[in-house]
């Protein structure tokens, strides 16, 4: 409906369409009221009463973001009344809440704190004994809980629930008592939960963060009997500017590379080379498959939450994906024997970390099939909010640092490898080399514009010689429930599908950057800045297909033979297994 | 548990998945989600873990989700009770009528303290706001069957009964 109706708002008239919240006519106007619990893509609640405003003829203030508008509606948003009582409300939120600011890792980044000083907190009102003690649950080695901390916002078990469909978390108890837990309160390693991240991105306080190796990797940094060995993800150098001060979208993969040498180690690999290595051997994959007995469609395998989720919810789709490893798990196998081999050096004297937007790939190092001769390949994860406060931590002047590049050999990627990290990329990366490898022509048209941009699955079909590929993508893990339940009423509806656990995928991982004082989590527009970093690296690549990458010529040459060999197999693919945590639906 | 009471515990967990089978093919399955866990507490005597796994099953709905409600309404009780529920009112008419002494009685006859239930599963220990008896306070209630104008003497006679396998 475009119908217009009239409010008033603090004794101004204007013409706003009707059919909206006063919270949703506010921000249109450019008033900005205060919130805690309300988000745009999750359902709307009204449980933290921060967004109150007064409207003429109503007994009480009303919360802005459930309260409809109507014609001739007087709204008042900053009387002094109204500001002592969002004062009120938000001191009682703290009176509940650890005074622990000083201590605790959200400090600065917090949007409670951030709000309290909004609206200019100044007291306490009680003492004595806070809601019900939780135990926090550090059983992940990738997401820590800390209900003492949380507030009760519901940002999370919404988000859980209705964006990503995993339901791994819920509200329990009442009163004093509510928590915010698993079923049964296990340990959320024990869950459902496939370690995303999306809620250590959209909780306002530090009741969900990741688990954080910077202590553990500073100790390692230090031990000069290894060879300290780091490989950069490409959604890492789209948003690691953003924790210093530069533009959003701003690529600083040179800086990045300069500082991690800075920081202390001795070789910086990329894993957009892995990434082009990821799609020579998956790309053969798939081409064995279409041209074969299948199974169709194969799904992408990069995203350690999809795997955690395959695995438990679609078990009977375990048999579509590829069994390509992840890039950086690729990366990790040929770290410790093809450049070791190469270079002389003993694998037991190799620190091998990777900087990842990722929570999820926290614990997909330490899944038991990825262990080559009963050795973990990769030993550190750190997402990008850990790189960049060790940065800083060490005093490191990155915006003063001079671009460098990563150490050949595995250093030199394609434009494909770096649009890995963004939702469509890795699908446009794998068309790229399937359609030259099968039909031997070259790809004009290298760019997908209809596996861009943010809708929950997007398509796109393309003749490769004699066959007509039809491809999907998927990004967020409800969407691709929606993608896999389509499947199964029309199995051959498309070959080739890319999942992406995040929304917008690896460039909103559940380890990049907090969206911050200028934009909300998830936000599509901050999104957006960070994919044309990368589309933008992509374009002035002067390789922009990944079986055009030298040093991938070069590994082939050397070492693995040709894509699926017995060499590949043992080193870049893997296995899937069921797995039945507690709490499984479907 | 001897073979009878194998059994019977066989049967009402086939009873609970007829019913959950039954019950599911109403299209809404989250607002039946009251119902069927007011069922598994007529049926089991509280909400065990393995009954709220097969509820998130045939109805799926998360475990989550079911934990959390189970856990909301103070009703639903998540640890098994007794055979007998005892509920010692303690309302205005019956506490001026010594309800404690009564109270007590059970506790100290029974080797439990308020919502705790014997070693042997018998008895579950509760308190109630107020029966609406109070022309016969004291008043305790067991297994909704009220017992009137106690004493502390009267207590002790109907939970050795009780223990001795009368009737209620």
């Amino acid at each position: 409906m475009n119908e217009q109706i009239n409010i008033n708002v603090n004794g101004k008239n204007y013409s706003v369409r009707a059919e909206q919240t006063i919270m949703q006519a506010l921000d249109g106007l450019g008033f900005y009221i205060p919130r805690l619990c309300y988000h745009p893509k999750l359902s709307i609640e009204g449980s933290c009463r921060v967004c109150i405003v007064e409207v003429e003829g109503q007994s009480n203030y009303v919360t802005s973001c459930t309260f409809p508008i109507s014609e001739g509606m007087k709204i008042k948003t900053n009387t002094a009344e109204l500001r002592q009582a969002r004062r009120d409300i938000v001191e009682l939120i703290f009176d509940n809440h650890p005074s622990d600011c000083h201590i605790c890792e959200m400090d600065g980044d917090c949007e409670l704190q951030r709000l309290a000083n909004s609206v200019g907190i100044r007291r306490r009102h009680f003492t004595g004994e806070k809601r019900l003690h939780h135990e926090g649950d550090s059983s992940s080695p990738a997401i820590i809980r800390d209900p003492d901390k949380c507030i009760l916002c519901g940002r999370c078990v919404r988000l859980c629930h209705q964006i990503q469909g995993v339901s791994a978390i819920d509200f329990s108890g009442r009163g004093f008592q509510t928590v915010v837990t698993t079923a049964y309160d296990m340990p959320i390693k024990d869950s459902v939960c496939t370690t995303c991240g999306q809620c250590v991105n959209v909780c306002p306080t530090g009741a969900l963060v990741e688990k954080n190796y910077t202590r553990k990797l500073f100790e390692e940094l230090s031990n000069e009997n290894k060879i300290k060995v780091i490989q950069i993800a490409p959604a890492v150098r789209a948003a690691i500017g953003e924790l210093f001060g530069l533009e959003p979208g701003t690529q600083a993969e040179g800086k990045l590379v300069a500082a991690m040498r800075k920081l202390g180690f001795d070789l910086v690999f990329d894993s957009q080379f892995a990434a082009d290595l990821t799609i020579m051997e998956e790309a053969s994959e798939f081409l064995e498959r279409l041209t074969g007995d299948g199974p169709l469609p194969m799904i992408t395998s990069c995203s350690s939450a999809w795997i955690k989720y395959v695995e438990q919810f679609h078990p009977e789709m375990m048999k579509n994906v590829s069994t390509c490893k992840s890039p950086m798990s690729m990366l990790g196998a040929l770290i410790k024997t093809y450049y070791a081999k190469k270079k002389g050096i003993d694998p037991q004297n190799i620190l091998s970390v990777a900087v990842m937007p990722c929570t999820a790939k926290k614990e997909e190092i330490e899944r038991e099939e990825l262990k080559i001769d009963g050795e973990k390949m990769i030993d550190i994860v750190v997402t990008t909010r850990e790189i960049g406060w060790m940065i800083k931590s060490a005093g490191i002047d990155f915006l003063n640092t001079e671009d460098e590049k990563f150490d050949s050999l595995l250093g030199v990627s394609s434009g494909a490898g770096t649009i890995f990290g963004v939702t469509g990329g890795v699908m446009e990366a794998a068309l790229r080399t399937t359609y030259e490898l099968y039909t031997g022509e070259t790809l004009i048209d290298l760019e997908f514009s209809e596996l861009r941009g943010f809708k929950g699955i997007k398509e796109a079909s393309l003749e490769i010689g004699d066959k007509e590929v039809r491809v999907a993508v998927a990004h967020g893990l409800r969407n691709v429930h929606f993608l896999l339940e389509t499947l199964k009423k029309d199995p051959l509806r498309y070959q080739y599908i890319e999942v992406m656990s995040c929304p917008g995928g690896c460039i909103g991982g559940g380890g990049q950057p907090y969206a911050g004082k200028n934009y909300i989590p998830l936000d599509e527009e901050l999104l957006a800045k960070r994919a044309s970093a990368l589309y933008g690296l992509d374009r002035r690549n002067t390789i922009r297909r990944s079986h055009e990458n030298p040093e991938i010529q070069r590994l082939y040459k050397e070492f693995l033979g040709r894509p699926l060999s017995p060499v590949s197999h043992k080193l870049l693919h893997t296995f899937y297994a069921k797995k039945s945590p507690q709490g499984i639906v479907f | 548990m001897n073979n009878k009471a194998v059994e019977i515990e066989k049967s009402k967990q086939e009873e609970f998945i007829d019913y959950l089978k039954d019950i599911r093919k109403d299209k809404n399955n989250q607002s039946v989600l009251m119902s069927v866990l007011h069922k598994a507490q007529d049926l089991f005597g509280y909400i065990s873990k393995e009954a709220m796994e097969e509820i998130s099953h045939y109805l799926n709905i998360p475990s989550s989700h079911i934990w959390g409600t189970a856990t909301f309404y103070h009703y639903f009780s998540l640890k098994p009770r007794g055979k007998y529920i005892i509920s010692v009112c303690m309302g205005t008419a019956c506490y001026v009528k010594g309800a404690e002494r009564i109270l007590n009685e059970v506790k100290e006859e029974l080797g439990i303290e308020m919502n705790e239930t014997t070693e042997d599963r018998m008895f579950t220990l509760e308190e109630k706001a107020c029966l609406g008896c109070c022309g016969l306070a004291p008043v305790m209630m067991i297994n909704g069957k009220v017992y009137g104008e106690l004493t502390t003497e009267k207590t002790g006679k109907i939970l050795k009964g009780l223990k001795n396998g009368t009737p209620l």
